[in-house]
């Protein structure tokens, strides 16, 4: 494992301390979406179509409308009629116009003085719908016959006689495909298939939307991104950015699905039509499954070459995913990640993004990289077990390392993927015997990670202490990594850092805390934020001092004399220095605005321990393991925490979790009853490696480390479970019903 | 309109609130006595988030109507720490980062105190299952689970 000098000269860093949220977040005085209320309020409900295709002959609420209490009610008429592109499509998923595309389209909302009276009232709105044929499937929707989703749905890429439902089309590889396989001992190939799962976040979506008629507003609301609201909101409502404040209350989880808006712009229309009253609207658990963005479903070919001693020497997919009725499937990112692990010389993708009568798909932690992991690293593992070799071996002689051309692309910097397979193979779980009907999988995954647009400030209290400002709500701990992070760069305790996250108006424009680049990005900028304050400090100490700034250095929170002079002067701490602030030139802040780059790509390895009741089908996890290259740890139990929820939404993605639609094409388990998370007496503790192989471009070595570890439960539990039952299942969810059916048939699910 | 009037203890505080009788306990805490620490993540008792411990026992509070907390006693996750000192649960959950986003951390830590009261030497499979209806989907349970079996080591070691 590549733990390398620096580590040791680290204080703060690779430390434990609390979180500075914790008290609020164990005492429930943490105010999260709903938990905002004002005067004069106002609740609104929504109403969704009960079709999934359906066009909207008339909407009549006329007997609502007169119902006492009910201060407004708004339909796609109140909307700006000139929306185009992206607006436009946000628009329609937000409030459905001539069309309702799927089951739980909202159609219409209602704002009253209780929630009661909304409810009552939605059920005296009357909609004339025409019923229209429907399409769930991705392979039925690429059909040439399929229904139609939406008219001229295809851009410029789609090639001449595709479905039209084809939104777009993706192609690229590199090397001889045909030489490849032909270098190659056995050629394998496979159809692969994974349902559309949720997110799943316990906390639903709330607002509570204030506007005016002069398109002057405020919103609370819980998002991973404030800014990202702020600007749909404007689009849509065609209103001015800046005149619209948004407030991220704390966040109930989001892995991807709240960095997009739903309920927002409704609330938003709410609150003008009624006279700019606040308005809140809270979803339930039914309508967050029914409508808001799960991730695509996938319908996978993989065709891969292998010598008889293991080597990879060509891969091709064909991907095709379904992501609602608006495009948007992760495609594109599952075709980057699909061979990203592996050297080799031939590879070839294609990416068909499909549209279907669904939701439309959000980002879901990783997007695109678990099916793909799914697809690539089950057929590998066939493969192993074809030619009788040890996985992580066979990923071990075809492993990516510093300078490797990437399957898509890039040239890797400094990465982790064999320090990461080292230690899982070293790991006691590898070796511990199993006995029947158990059995062990192996499987590596890949995220690219992110950086992006990113404001912060770093300001110097009057005591010394230090306020940080940022605009990445924190999702899972990020307060206490950027706190470590400060006091790391100054030389100060951790418990004088106060890190705040602040309203759109404070910051610039910062993206959502999304492509696991909140510790990344933020503490990067906060890095340089805080360095100009250490300038600023050291410049008027040597004014004091009388000597050349140059000449004074920071360490450990003092400025220091250096040099010649050193030893002719007192250090003078951050303390001294913010106590005199008024009088040596006012207050002492600092600021970085930047796309942050020098991101560090993150690869996982998972090794699965399984046991199959022969009888019913059911698949107990039994031990479960994920290694993953955090980069630099900055506080490691929350780095642990990333791996093992990570870990554990792909257990549920494997085995639980799916979307069942009925033949009416509504969606059948739209509650937690029914669409089955894990819960804890499901599963075993789940082990964790962190590897240290720090990203370069990175002032603390951080590579991000939240979305990589949903990406190998899948292929990892799929090759388990071929393991122990000698049958492979080439579809997920592994539901005992499929398992049982497998065990009698050999069927493999697809 | 016709509200009913409810008088009710809630964390040793006599309170009075006036409920719509299709108002669960979960809106009633929330929306008239202003304790919002309770969740509701689903509203059909499936995610525990709304934890609360009535007249001694451990329920989904959005499962239970307002109304029928007439002459109760109601706990809540605001009731749970000391005037002092966090309860051990809620620091151990801090020092071992049990949390993440932290929505689901009152109804869990309700529902963990409400076992450690009944058995304060749980086995894992016991707190499992204890545990299995409150919904966590950031931490996979681990250090959750942790935490709670620790909290019942230092509570048998100081009795």
């Amino acid at each position: 494992m590549a733990k390398d000098d620096i580590t040791k000269s680290f204080k703060f860093i690779g430390t434990r301390p609390n979180r500075p949220d914790g008290f609020e977040k164990v005492t429930g005085r943490a105010k999260y979406g709903a938990d905002i209320s004002a005067v004069g309020m106002l609740h609104g409900a929504v109403l969704r179509s009960p079709y999934a295709h359906a066009r909207i002959k008339s909407i009549n609420f006329e007997k609502a409308a007169k119902l006492d209490g009910v201060k407004a009610i708004i339909t796609r008429d109140d909307f700006p009629k000139d929306r185009e592109g992206e607006p436009l499509k946000l628009l329609e998923n937000t409030i459905a116009g001539e069309i309702a595309y799927y089951d739980g389209h909202a159609i219409a909302a209602v704002a009253a003085t209780s929630v009661f009276t909304a409810k009552e009232a939605l059920k005296e709105i009357e909609v004339e719908y025409e019923v229209l044929p429907h399409v769930i499937d991705v392979d039925e929707a690429m059909k040439p016959d399929a229904p139609i989703v939406r008219k001229n749905a295809g851009d410029f890429s789609v090639p001449e006689g595709s479905s039209p439902n084809v939104a777009s089309y993706i192609e690229f590889g590199r090397g001889d495909i045909t030489n490849g396989f032909d270098k190659a001992d056995i050629v394998k190939s496979g159809l692969f298939k994974t349902e559309a799962a949720h997110q799943g976040y316990i906390e639903p979506h709330a607002c509570m939307a204030q506007l005016d008629h002069n398109g002057q507003g405020e919103m609370w609301v819980c998002t991973q991104g404030h800014w990202y609201i702020r600007q749909m909101c404007s689009e849509v409502l065609d209103l001015e950015a800046s005149k619209l404040c948004v407030t991220p209350s704390e966040i109930g989880g989001g892995f991807g699905g709240k960095t997009t808006i739903f309920i927002e712009p409704l609330a938003l229309a709410l609150s003008k039509k009624s006279g700019g009253r606040p308005v809140k609207i809270v979803m339930s658990r039914s309508e967050v499954l029914r409508a808001t963005g799960p991730t695509a479903s996938a319908s996978m070919d993989v065709k891969i070459g292998m010598t008889k001693d293991g080597y990879l020497t060509a891969g091709c997919v064909e991907f095709r995913m379904q992501g609602g009725a608006f495009g948007g499937s992760p495609v594109s990112e599952a075709l980057q990640c699909a061979f990203a692990s592996y050297n080799m010389e031939a590879v070839h993708h294609i990416g068909f993004d499909v549209l279907a009568n669904r939701p439309r798909a959000a980002a879901y932690r990783a997007p695109g990289s678990p099916m793909a992991a799914f697809a690539v690293e089950s057929l590998i593992d066939e493969m192993c077990t074809d030619l009788d070799l040890d996985p992580i071996d066979v990923r071990l002689m075809n492993a990516v390392a510093e300078g490797s051309k990437s399957s898509y692309g890039p040239k890797f910097k400094k990465i982790g993927l064999i320090e990461t397979l080292e230690a899982t193979k070293e790991h006691p779980n590898y070796s511990i015997e199993l006995g029947a009907n158990q059995g062990r999988g192996v499987a590596a995954g890949y995220w690219m990670n992110h950086g992006g647009e990113t404001s912060v400030s770093v300001s110097l209290a009057e005591d010394g202490s230090v306020n940080v400002s940022v605009g990445t709500p924190d999702i899972g701990g990020s307060r206490a990594s950027i706190a470590l992070m400060t006091a790391e760069t100054y030389g100060i305790p951790y418990d004088s850092v106060r890190v705040n996250i602040l309203e759109t108006g404070a910051l610039g424009f910062n993206e959502p805390t999304h492509g696991s680049r909140a510790t990344l990005a933020s503490g990067k900028a906060v890095y340089e934020a805080a360095n100009q304050t250490i300038a600023e400090m050291c410049r008027r100490v040597a004014k004091k001092w009388q000597i050349d700034p140059d000449a004074v250095y920071w360490e450990n929170g003092y400025a220091k004399p250096a040099g010649p002079n050193a030893g002719d002067f007192t250090p003078i701490s951050i303390k001294q220095i913010a106590s005199e602030m008024d009088q040596t030139g006012g207050p002492i802040a600092g600021h970085h605005e930047s796309s942050i780059r020098g991101v560090g790509h993150s690869f996982g390895v998972h090794i699965a321990d399984v046991e199959v009741d022969p009888e019913t089908g059911r698949v107990t996890v039994l031990r479960y393991l994920v290694a993953q290259d955090a980069g630099r740890a900055v506080h490691p139990s929350y780095v642990e925490g990333q791996f093992q929820g990570g870990a554990v939404q792909g257990i549920g993605w494997a085995l639980n979790e799916e979307y069942v639609y009925g033949e009416d094409g509504c969606l059948q388990n739209a509650a937690f009853l029914d669409y089955r998370i894990p819960v804890a007496s499901d599963l075993p503790n789940i082990d964790t490696i962190i590897v240290e192989v720090p990203n370069p471009d990175h002032p603390f070595g951080v590579r991000g480390v939240g979305e990589t570890g949903i990406a190998p439960p899948l292929p990892a539990l799929a090759n388990a479970v071929a393991a122990a039952t000698k049958v492979r299942l080439r579809s997920l969810p592994m539901s005992p019903t499929k398992v049982l059916k497998a065990l009698k048939t050999g069927n493999d699910g697809c | 309109m016709n509200k009913i009037h409810v008088k009710t203890n809630i964390n040793g505080d006599q309170v009075e609130f006036l409920a719509d009788s299709r108002e669960t306990l979960l809106d009633c805490l929330r929306d008239h006595v202003g304790l919002t620490g309770s969740k509701e993540g689903c509203g059909t008792g499936d995610c525990g988030a709304c934890s609360c411990i009535f007249d001694g026992e451990l329920v989904s509070s959005c499962l239970v109507l307002g109304v029928e907390a007439e002459g109760k006693s109601i706990e809540t996750i605001e009731g749970m720490a000391g005037q002092e000192d966090l309860h051990p649960l809620q620091k151990k959950f801090i020092e071992m980062a049990a949390l993440q986003c932290g929505f689901c951390t009152p109804g869990i830590l309700v529902a963990a105190k409400a076992l450690l009261e009944k058995n304060n030497n749980p086995t894992e499979t016991e707190v499992r299952y204890w545990l299995a209806g409150n919904l966590c989907r950031c931490t996979g349970y681990d250090k959750i689970i942790k935490a709670v079996m620790e909290t019942a080591k230092d509570i048998r070691e100081t009795a």
